[in-house]
């Protein structure tokens, strides 16, 4: 507090608000500083750093394949993203080959664990505008998506399953048959949350217009992600520096279009989220019935030392690119590990994008931005 | 209610009278108060990290946490129960000292997961404050990475033996021990 | 536009600023290329590449800041849209005084990327809006990234260590 108030001159008619870092709206230990002239924010300043546990640091004492269980926490609610890129840097900097069924089923996993983060994701929103039921919808799918993720891995949340070279474990009897199950009774869901909350029109006449983001804005604070797209670029690491298994599959990559209002606002971005999990669904089901036979694990050394080089494995995250630039010396441990997550600058652009919103609406800008606090803070 | 005060352990309360009769409940008043004590703890919505998560999914549709009588609340000035979910950093640990104190009298804290209990997973961290019973008092620690929803459900139930089992009347008038303060810039020494 | 290519039209347009690059390893062909550029012309070079249409590196990633014990290095991992490409861009600073210009009129990420750094490492950045502390808390002493870095025994009177139960077993 000291800070924000020693940084600008505060004249008599404007107040300084503090909102966190324990807010149940602002999704984790997040704190905004906001200085506002009654109603209206002259600007929420974001100060982070409340999650910060210096995983950067415990990397460079660790042997490669040990980092991997800490990839989980950077991001808890889609950590199969996080161990993917990992793996991914780790592997380029190896040249290793990963065996194409343990590809398909990082992607099956992946897909599943961005349903299960968009569902928290448009939930969390809505219940920041002050709906409940849609994000108790919301918990109670990704319960289901919990089940199928335990009975592969054992893991509900942190899952340390994508691992160096391919992935721990293969499917167990009879999975394939209860993914698909829940895809057959997700999609009439779909339909019922849209009826429920998509169209709603408190949330539309919450959303529609607010926390516009142009798309130099965007590209310039470095969004990425649904937050990107919604604002209207069509760029996507999946199709456009395609990793894994991606390009065998056909899916939308869905962009913002001003749906209720203008181009970049926060109702763009929801609608991105809940279009994406139906292009998942697609995915999954384009995954499992080209599922091919094979390891699920490529030959490995068993002491990885990589030589000496720099390799940067980035991948579409529920929250954009997740991306983790590693650096080898040469021997068993990484000599530095960063972690480029999305949702640290999402978070820095909230300064710029809340100039003349009303103090209501910062929290739809935070919600519409799905910020997670670990990724900003790794 | 009544199977409870019937168990073999509780030999100080009792139900008297049937239906329509007009039923006497007797017994003594710190057991009957700590019985209605135990059935509405309104726990602190402080989810820092991973096992925030699984509060959230513990209070959803499936572990559901309201039949216990336990509702989330966003202020800690409404609250009996601190669950301190995930991973507390110094940065943070000041704000946790500062929820703590506001919270009014008789209050508990749950340690959940590792990292609140002694670091767990990051206890090598530079920044991350190594257990949370280093800055307030623990009362129930709860092991796992995070904990599973049964896991909080169970410590929730352990929580509830913990009230019935205490001389309330201790508990609402006891200080709880100064903890050292927090100096150099924090919080508190400011206020 | 191929690596080699960036690094040839970096060179004919900067000479001598532009230092020594990444020979592609043919067994790994999926390293990050990188190039390294004299620091004080950091601005300029990262103002070339985003703004030249043939390059139009428009989505700075992250900036990666290193401690190799003799000096710093920070690497600018940046993505094109246009051309679907990734490269780093690489300084190398002096460990005892490090210093830079900002490039956050470029990108405006830069802002928080280079709080971090100055954060973590201690890089100083010349002209940025707003230099202070972005993870750590604002009375923190050192920066933790350093290879040399030592932990304080206390924090706000809090140890910084813990007793482990089984060591007196």
């Amino acid at each position: 507090m000291e800070n924000a108030l020693n940084k600008q001159a505060v004249s008599d008619d404007l107040m300084i608000l503090n909102m966190g870092p324990q807010h149940p709206s602002t999704h984790g230990v997040i704190r905004f500083v906001i200085t506002g002239d009654g109603e209206v924010m002259q600007r929420a300043v974001p100060h982070v750093g409340y999650l910060h546990r210096g995983i950067e640091k415990l990397a460079e004492g660790l042997p490669y394949p040990s980092f991997v269980p800490f990839t989980d926490r950077v991001d808890y609610l889609a950590a199969m993203f996080a161990n993917h890129g990992y793996a991914m840097a780790v592997e380029r900097l190896l040249g290793i080959e990963v065996p194409r069924r343990a590809e398909y089923l990082r992607v099956i996993v992946s897909e599943l664990n961005r349903i299960a983060s968009h569902l928290i994701g448009v939930g969390a929103m809505a219940m920041d505008i002050g709906a409940f039921t849609p994000f108790l919808h919301g918990i109670r799918e990704r319960e289901k998506l919990n089940d199928i993720i335990e009975e592969l891995c054992g893991a509900r949340l942190t899952y340390n399953y994508i691992r160096v070279g391919g992935v721990s474990f293969d499917f167990p009897q009879g999975l394939d048959a209860k993914i698909r199950a829940f895809l057959d009774t997700f999609e009439p869901l779909m339909e019922e949350f849209d009826r429920l909350i998509t169209v709603n029109e408190i949330l539309v006449k919450r959303c529609a217009n607010v926390a516009v983001i142009d798309a130099e804005t965007a590209k310039s604070y470095g969004l990425v992600g649904p937050n990107l797209r919604g604002s209207g670029v069509d760029w996507d690491l999946r199709r456009d520096l395609p990793y894994s298994a991606y390009p065998d599959f056909e899916f939308n990559v869905c962009l913002g279009r001003g749906f209720r209002g203008t181009l970049g606002d926060a109702y763009d971005r929801f609608i991105v989220r809940v279009q994406e999990m139906q292009e998942s669904v697609k995915i999954i089901r384009q995954a499992l019935d080209g599922l091919p036979e094979g390891e699920i694990k490529g030959k490995l050394p068993r002491k990885l030392k990589p030589a000496k080089g720099e390799a940067y494995g980035a991948v579409e995250s529920a929250r954009g690119e997740l991306g983790y630039h590693v650096i080898s010396d040469g021997t068993d441990k990484p000599y530095r590990v960063k972690i480029r997550a999305g949702s640290f600058n999402a978070t820095s652009i909230v300064e710029h994008a809340s100039r003349g919103l009303m103090i209501a609406d910062l929290v739809v800008l935070i919600a519409s931005l799905d910020v997670i606090a670990p990724e900003i803070d790794r | 209610m009544v199977e409870e005060m019937n168990s073999p352990r509780v030999i100080e309360a009792g139900l008297e009278g049937g239906p329509g009769q007009g039923a006497v409940l007797w017994g003594k008043a710190s057991y009957l108060l700590n019985l209605s004590r135990k059935h509405s703890l309104w726990y602190l919505l402080f989810a820092t990290a991973c096992c925030g998560i699984e509060m959230m999914q513990t209070g959803g549709p499936r572990t559901d946490l309201d039949r216990f009588g336990m509702v989330f609340r966003a202020s800690p000035r409404q609250s009996d129960l601190m669950l301190v979910a995930g991973t507390i950093t110094y940065k943070m640990a000041d704000r946790v000292k500062l929820l703590y104190d506001q919270m009014a009298e008789p209050k508990y804290v749950i340690a959940m997961g590792s990292c609140a209990s002694c670091g767990g997973l990051f206890q090598k961290s530079y920044s991350v404050l190594k257990g949370v019973d280093l800055i307030v008092p623990v009362d129930l620690y709860l092991p796992g990475c995070p904990p599973r929803p049964e896991a909080l459900n169970d410590a929730m139930m352990k929580m509830q033996d913990i009230i019935l089992s205490e001389d309330w009347r201790r508990k609402m008038t006891e200080k709880t021990e100064p903890r050292p303060q927090m100096g150099r810039g924090g919080i508190l020494k400011r206020a | 536009m191929h690596f080699d290519e960036i690094v040839a039209r970096l060179r004919e347009r900067f000479g001598d600023l532009v230092g020594e690059a990444d020979e592609p390893d043919p067994a790994r062909p999926s390293l990050l290329p990188g190039v390294f550029v004299r620091a004080d012309s950091v601005t300029d070079v990262c103002r070339f590449l985003h703004d030249e249409p043939a390059m139009a590196f428009e989505h700075l990633s992250c900036i990666t800041g290193t401690d190799f014990k003799d000096s710093i290095h920070l690497a600018y991992v940046m993505t094109s849209y246009v051309h679907r490409q990734v490269i780093a861009l690489k300084v190398k600073l002096d460990r005892d005084d490090p210093s830079i210009r900002t490039v956050e009129e470029i990108w405006a990420t830069a802002n928080w990327n280079e709080r971090e750094i100055y954060d973590l490492l201690g890089v100083y950045f010349e002209g940025h809006s707003d230099l202070r502390r972005l993870l750590m808390p604002d009375d923190w002493v050192g920066h933790p990234l350093r290879k040399d870095y030592q932990e304080q025994p206390d924090y706000h009177e809090i140890p910084t260590t813990r007793e482990n139960p089984l060591g007196k077993y």
